[in-house]
Protein backbone atom coordinates (compact mmCIF):
# COMPACT_ATOMS: atom_id res chain seq x y z
CA UNK A 1 0.00 0.00 0.00
CA UNK A 2 2.74 2.16 1.15
CA UNK A 3 4.89 1.50 -2.17
CA UNK A 4 1.94 2.93 -4.31
CA UNK A 5 1.66 5.84 -2.33
CA UNK A 6 4.45 6.90 -0.62
CA UNK A 7 4.20 8.85 2.94
CA UNK A 8 6.04 12.17 2.96
CA UNK A 9 5.95 13.52 6.01
CA UNK A 10 5.29 17.54 6.17
CA UNK A 11 6.75 19.79 8.69
CA UNK A 12 4.42 22.26 10.93
CA UNK A 13 5.83 24.95 13.00
CA UNK A 14 4.24 27.50 14.59
CA UNK A 15 3.61 30.35 11.87
CA UNK A 16 3.73 27.29 9.01
CA UNK A 17 1.05 28.39 6.51
CA UNK A 18 1.54 26.64 3.37
CA UNK A 19 2.00 23.19 5.25
CA UNK A 20 -2.36 22.08 4.03
CA UNK A 21 -1.20 23.01 0.39
CA UNK A 22 1.75 21.21 0.43
CA UNK A 23 -0.28 18.28 1.88
CA UNK A 24 -3.24 18.57 -0.48
CA UNK A 25 -1.18 19.28 -3.46
CA UNK A 26 1.17 16.15 -2.61
CA UNK A 27 -2.00 14.25 -2.12
CA UNK A 28 -3.14 15.05 -5.62
CA UNK A 29 -0.43 14.26 -7.29
CA UNK A 30 -0.23 10.25 -5.63
CA UNK A 31 1.80 10.94 -2.30
CA UNK A 32 0.27 10.06 1.50
CA UNK A 33 1.13 13.17 3.43
CA UNK A 34 1.08 13.66 7.03
CA UNK A 35 1.58 16.58 9.04
CA UNK A 36 4.32 16.33 11.40
CA UNK A 37 4.78 18.65 14.71
CA UNK A 38 7.59 20.49 15.13
CA UNK A 39 7.92 19.04 18.47
CA UNK A 40 7.99 15.78 17.69
CA UNK A 41 11.85 14.37 18.36
CA UNK A 42 11.18 11.54 15.55
CA UNK A 43 9.74 11.24 12.07
CA UNK A 44 7.04 8.64 11.18
CA UNK A 45 8.98 5.16 10.55
CA UNK A 46 6.86 4.98 7.23
CA UNK A 47 8.35 8.56 6.15
CA UNK A 48 9.77 8.38 2.31
CA UNK A 49 9.93 12.09 1.58
CA UNK A 50 10.02 15.10 3.88
CA UNK A 51 8.41 18.72 2.76
CA UNK A 52 9.37 21.60 5.06
CA UNK A 53 6.35 24.03 3.77
CA UNK A 54 6.22 28.12 3.83
CA UNK A 55 5.44 30.15 6.05
CA UNK A 56 6.59 32.29 8.79
CA UNK A 57 7.96 29.61 11.33
CA UNK A 58 8.46 31.24 14.77
CA UNK A 59 7.58 34.57 13.48
CA UNK A 60 10.60 34.60 11.42
CA UNK A 61 12.23 36.69 14.66
CA UNK A 62 15.62 37.29 14.51
CA UNK A 63 16.11 35.85 10.94
CA UNK A 64 13.92 33.65 8.24
CA UNK A 65 14.62 30.04 9.77
CA UNK A 66 17.09 30.99 12.44
CA UNK A 67 15.28 29.91 15.49
CA UNK A 68 12.84 26.71 13.51
CA UNK A 69 16.27 25.25 12.88
CA UNK A 70 16.76 23.80 16.67
CA UNK A 71 13.16 22.44 16.19
CA UNK A 72 13.39 18.91 17.28
CA UNK A 73 11.81 17.63 14.17
CA UNK A 74 14.38 19.42 12.31
CA UNK A 75 17.10 17.44 13.87
CA UNK A 76 15.20 14.59 12.99
CA UNK A 77 15.31 15.59 9.21
CA UNK A 78 18.82 16.19 9.84
CA UNK A 79 18.93 12.42 10.63
CA UNK A 80 16.99 11.26 7.65
CA UNK A 81 19.06 13.20 4.98
CA UNK A 82 22.01 12.12 6.53
CA UNK A 83 20.94 8.60 5.06
CA UNK A 84 19.95 10.14 1.95
CA UNK A 85 16.40 10.98 2.37
CA UNK A 86 14.64 13.08 -0.30
CA UNK A 87 13.99 16.57 1.43
CA UNK A 88 12.22 19.04 -0.22
CA UNK A 89 11.97 22.89 1.50
CA UNK A 90 10.12 25.94 0.19
CA UNK A 91 10.12 29.44 0.96
CA UNK A 92 10.65 29.34 4.72
CA UNK A 93 11.55 25.34 4.61
CA UNK A 94 14.55 26.85 2.24
CA UNK A 95 15.24 29.45 4.87
CA UNK A 96 15.12 26.93 7.89
CA UNK A 97 17.81 24.40 5.60
CA UNK A 98 20.33 27.35 4.92
CA UNK A 99 20.44 28.33 8.61
CA UNK A 100 20.28 24.18 9.77
CA UNK A 101 23.70 24.18 7.03
CA UNK A 102 22.03 21.20 4.96
CA UNK A 103 21.81 23.63 2.35
CA UNK A 104 24.63 26.65 1.36
CA UNK A 105 24.28 30.19 1.45
CA UNK A 106 21.61 32.38 3.04
CA UNK A 107 18.54 33.97 2.08
CA UNK A 108 18.43 38.02 3.08
CA UNK A 109 15.07 40.42 2.66
CA UNK A 110 14.51 41.08 -0.99
CA UNK A 111 16.72 44.05 -3.25
CA UNK A 112 13.55 45.61 -3.28
CA UNK A 113 12.32 45.85 0.53
CA UNK A 114 9.13 44.93 -0.71
CA UNK A 115 7.58 41.54 -0.69
CA UNK A 116 6.53 40.08 -4.28
CA UNK A 117 3.75 38.38 -5.23
CA UNK A 118 3.64 37.03 -8.17
CA UNK A 119 4.33 34.38 -10.96
CA UNK A 120 8.14 33.82 -11.71
CA UNK A 121 9.54 32.09 -15.19
CA UNK A 122 12.67 29.41 -14.42
CA UNK A 123 15.18 27.55 -15.89
CA UNK A 124 15.89 24.67 -15.05
CA UNK A 125 19.41 23.66 -14.88
CA UNK A 126 19.36 19.81 -14.15
CA UNK A 127 16.93 17.50 -14.52
CA UNK A 128 19.26 14.06 -13.33
CA UNK A 129 18.01 15.23 -9.46
CA UNK A 130 14.73 13.56 -7.07
CA UNK A 131 13.45 17.16 -7.46
CA UNK A 132 13.40 17.45 -10.99
CA UNK A 133 13.07 14.04 -12.94
CA UNK A 134 10.22 15.11 -14.41
CA UNK A 135 11.51 18.31 -16.14
CA UNK A 136 14.05 18.57 -18.95
CA UNK A 137 17.37 20.64 -18.52
CA UNK A 138 17.01 24.21 -20.30
CA UNK A 139 13.11 24.19 -19.95
CA UNK A 140 11.28 27.24 -18.46
CA UNK A 141 8.60 26.42 -15.99
CA UNK A 142 6.16 29.31 -14.23
CA UNK A 143 5.84 29.29 -10.39
CA UNK A 144 4.93 32.02 -8.09
CA UNK A 145 6.69 33.51 -5.18
CA UNK A 146 5.73 35.10 -2.82
CA UNK A 147 8.13 36.46 -0.04
CA UNK A 148 10.18 39.83 1.73
CA UNK A 149 13.13 37.70 2.51
CA UNK A 150 14.12 35.85 -0.21
CA UNK A 151 17.39 36.97 -1.76
CA UNK A 152 19.80 33.85 -2.32
CA UNK A 153 23.17 35.16 -1.11
CA UNK A 154 26.62 32.68 -1.63
CA UNK A 155 30.06 34.29 -1.65
CA UNK A 156 31.26 35.63 -4.70
CA UNK A 157 34.24 34.28 -4.83
CA UNK A 158 32.91 30.73 -4.28
CA UNK A 159 30.00 30.74 -6.51
CA UNK A 160 31.20 29.28 -9.71
CA UNK A 161 32.50 26.17 -7.17
CA UNK A 162 28.93 25.71 -6.23
CA UNK A 163 28.13 25.58 -10.16
CA UNK A 164 30.76 23.53 -11.16
CA UNK A 165 29.56 20.74 -8.14
CA UNK A 166 25.71 21.58 -10.40
CA UNK A 167 24.52 22.57 -7.04
CA UNK A 168 22.20 25.46 -8.58
CA UNK A 169 19.08 23.54 -9.65
CA UNK A 170 16.52 26.82 -10.62
CA UNK A 171 17.19 29.89 -11.94
CA UNK A 172 15.08 33.04 -11.85
CA UNK A 173 14.83 33.49 -16.37
CA UNK A 174 16.78 36.28 -17.62
CA UNK A 175 15.24 39.48 -16.20
CA UNK A 176 12.46 37.68 -13.81
CA UNK A 177 14.83 37.80 -10.95
CA UNK A 178 12.05 39.18 -8.15
CA UNK A 179 14.33 39.71 -5.36
CA UNK A 180 18.20 40.51 -6.76
CA UNK A 181 19.46 36.91 -5.56
CA UNK A 182 22.74 36.19 -6.78
CA UNK A 183 23.39 34.45 -9.90
CA UNK A 184 19.58 34.74 -10.01
CA UNK A 185 19.72 31.13 -8.30
CA UNK A 186 15.50 30.18 -7.14
CA UNK A 187 17.00 26.68 -6.17
CA UNK A 188 19.86 25.09 -4.69
CA UNK A 189 20.71 21.25 -4.08
CA UNK A 190 23.13 19.51 -1.42
CA UNK A 191 26.18 18.26 -2.68
CA UNK A 192 24.86 14.74 -2.21
CA UNK A 193 22.04 15.47 -3.91
CA UNK A 194 19.20 15.05 -1.74
CA UNK A 195 18.47 17.77 0.11
CA UNK A 196 16.72 20.74 -2.21
CA UNK A 197 15.25 24.25 -1.06
CA UNK A 198 13.37 26.63 -3.58
CA UNK A 199 11.81 30.19 -2.99
CA UNK A 200 8.87 29.85 -5.72
CA UNK A 201 5.69 27.84 -4.19
CA UNK A 202 4.99 24.68 -6.42
CA UNK A 203 2.86 23.56 -4.17
CA UNK A 204 0.70 26.49 -5.79
CA UNK A 205 0.66 25.85 -9.13
CA UNK A 206 0.06 22.10 -9.59
CA UNK A 207 -3.01 22.67 -11.70
CA UNK A 208 -3.65 25.04 -15.15
CA UNK A 209 -6.72 26.19 -13.23
CA UNK A 210 -4.55 28.10 -10.81
CA UNK A 211 -2.89 29.89 -13.20
CA UNK A 212 0.48 27.42 -13.97
CA UNK A 213 0.90 23.51 -13.35
CA UNK A 214 4.69 23.45 -13.52
CA UNK A 215 5.09 22.79 -9.58
CA UNK A 216 3.52 19.51 -10.45
CA UNK A 217 6.86 18.75 -12.27
CA UNK A 218 8.81 19.00 -8.96
CA UNK A 219 6.42 17.55 -6.28
CA UNK A 220 5.58 14.85 -9.00
CA UNK A 221 9.31 14.05 -8.92
CA UNK A 222 9.41 14.22 -5.05
CA UNK A 223 6.67 11.68 -5.20
CA UNK A 224 8.52 9.52 -7.72
CA UNK A 225 11.45 9.54 -5.50
CA UNK A 226 9.65 8.52 -2.50
CA UNK A 227 8.13 5.49 -4.14
CA UNK A 228 11.49 4.33 -5.34
CA UNK A 229 12.76 4.35 -1.77
CA UNK A 230 9.50 2.71 -1.18
CA UNK A 231 10.28 0.23 -3.15
CA UNK A 232 14.53 0.38 -1.86
CA UNK A 233 15.52 -2.60 0.39
CA UNK A 234 15.90 -1.47 3.32
CA UNK B 1 26.62 40.52 34.02
CA UNK B 2 24.87 43.32 31.30
CA UNK B 3 26.40 43.05 27.97
CA UNK B 4 25.30 44.28 24.55
CA UNK B 5 26.10 42.35 20.82
CA UNK B 6 26.00 44.21 18.08
CA UNK B 7 25.21 42.31 14.68
CA UNK B 8 25.94 43.75 11.36
CA UNK B 9 25.42 42.55 7.85
CA UNK B 10 29.11 41.86 6.57
CA UNK B 11 31.17 44.29 3.84
CA UNK B 12 30.04 43.65 0.14
CA UNK B 13 26.50 42.35 1.48
CA UNK B 14 23.72 44.50 0.13
CA UNK B 15 22.09 46.38 2.73
CA UNK B 16 19.15 47.34 0.99
CA UNK B 17 17.48 48.80 4.56
CA UNK B 18 21.04 50.48 5.31
CA UNK B 19 20.47 52.09 1.67
CA UNK B 20 16.65 53.16 2.06
CA UNK B 21 18.01 55.02 5.67
CA UNK B 22 20.62 57.00 3.90
CA UNK B 23 18.57 57.94 0.73
CA UNK B 24 16.14 59.91 3.86
CA UNK B 25 18.67 61.12 5.40
CA UNK B 26 19.74 62.82 2.31
CA UNK B 27 16.70 63.99 1.25
CA UNK B 28 16.29 65.39 5.04
CA UNK B 29 19.75 67.45 3.89
CA UNK B 30 22.13 65.55 6.24
CA UNK B 31 25.29 65.12 4.10
CA UNK B 32 25.70 61.22 5.18
CA UNK B 33 27.47 57.98 3.06
CA UNK B 34 27.67 54.44 3.87
CA UNK B 35 24.76 53.81 6.53
CA UNK B 36 24.23 50.41 7.50
CA UNK B 37 21.72 49.37 9.71
CA UNK B 38 22.20 46.30 11.81
CA UNK B 39 20.74 44.32 15.24
CA UNK B 40 21.33 45.12 19.11
CA UNK B 41 20.49 42.74 21.59
CA UNK B 42 20.59 43.38 24.98
CA UNK B 43 20.97 40.62 27.77
CA UNK B 44 21.86 39.35 31.15
CA UNK B 45 24.36 36.94 31.36
CA UNK B 46 25.31 34.86 34.36
CA UNK B 47 28.96 34.36 34.36
CA UNK B 48 31.66 34.72 37.01
CA UNK B 49 34.30 36.49 35.49
CA UNK B 50 34.46 38.81 32.48
CA UNK B 51 36.27 36.17 30.10
CA UNK B 52 33.57 33.74 30.71
CA UNK B 53 30.72 35.93 29.46
CA UNK B 54 32.77 37.04 26.75
CA UNK B 55 33.10 32.80 25.98
CA UNK B 56 29.65 32.18 26.74
CA UNK B 57 28.24 35.31 24.32
CA UNK B 58 30.84 34.13 21.16
CA UNK B 59 28.98 30.82 21.85
CA UNK B 60 25.70 32.24 21.43
CA UNK B 61 26.64 34.22 18.41
CA UNK B 62 28.05 31.83 16.33
CA UNK B 63 25.14 29.27 17.53
CA UNK B 64 21.73 31.71 16.94
CA UNK B 65 22.51 35.52 17.21
CA UNK B 66 24.82 35.94 13.73
CA UNK B 67 24.57 34.31 10.70
CA UNK B 68 28.59 34.22 10.06
CA UNK B 69 27.51 33.91 6.13
CA UNK B 70 25.92 37.17 6.16
CA UNK B 71 26.99 39.12 9.53
CA UNK B 72 29.60 40.29 11.57
CA UNK B 73 29.39 40.74 15.57
CA UNK B 74 30.71 42.52 18.33
CA UNK B 75 30.34 41.75 21.97
CA UNK B 76 30.08 44.54 24.61
CA UNK B 77 30.34 44.22 28.23
CA UNK B 78 28.49 46.27 30.99
CA UNK B 79 27.44 48.90 28.65
CA UNK B 80 23.35 48.72 29.42
CA UNK B 81 21.08 51.26 27.73
CA UNK B 82 19.35 51.52 31.49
Amino acid sequence: MSASRPTVAVLVFPGSNDDRDAAWALSALGADPILVWHGEQELPRRTRAVVLPGGFSYGDYLRAGAIARFAPAVEAVRSFADEGGVVLGICNGFQVLCEAGLLPGALLPNASLSFVCRDVRLVVERSDTPFTSRCCAGDPITIPVKHGEGRFHYPVELLPELEERGQILLRYAPGDNPNGSTADVAAVISERGNVMGLMPHPEHAVDPLLGSGDGALILASVVDAARDRSLAPA
Amino acid sequence: MKATVLVRPKDGILDPQGQAVEDSLRKLGFSVGHARVGRLVELEVDAASEDEARAELDRMCRRLLANPLIESYEIELGRSSS
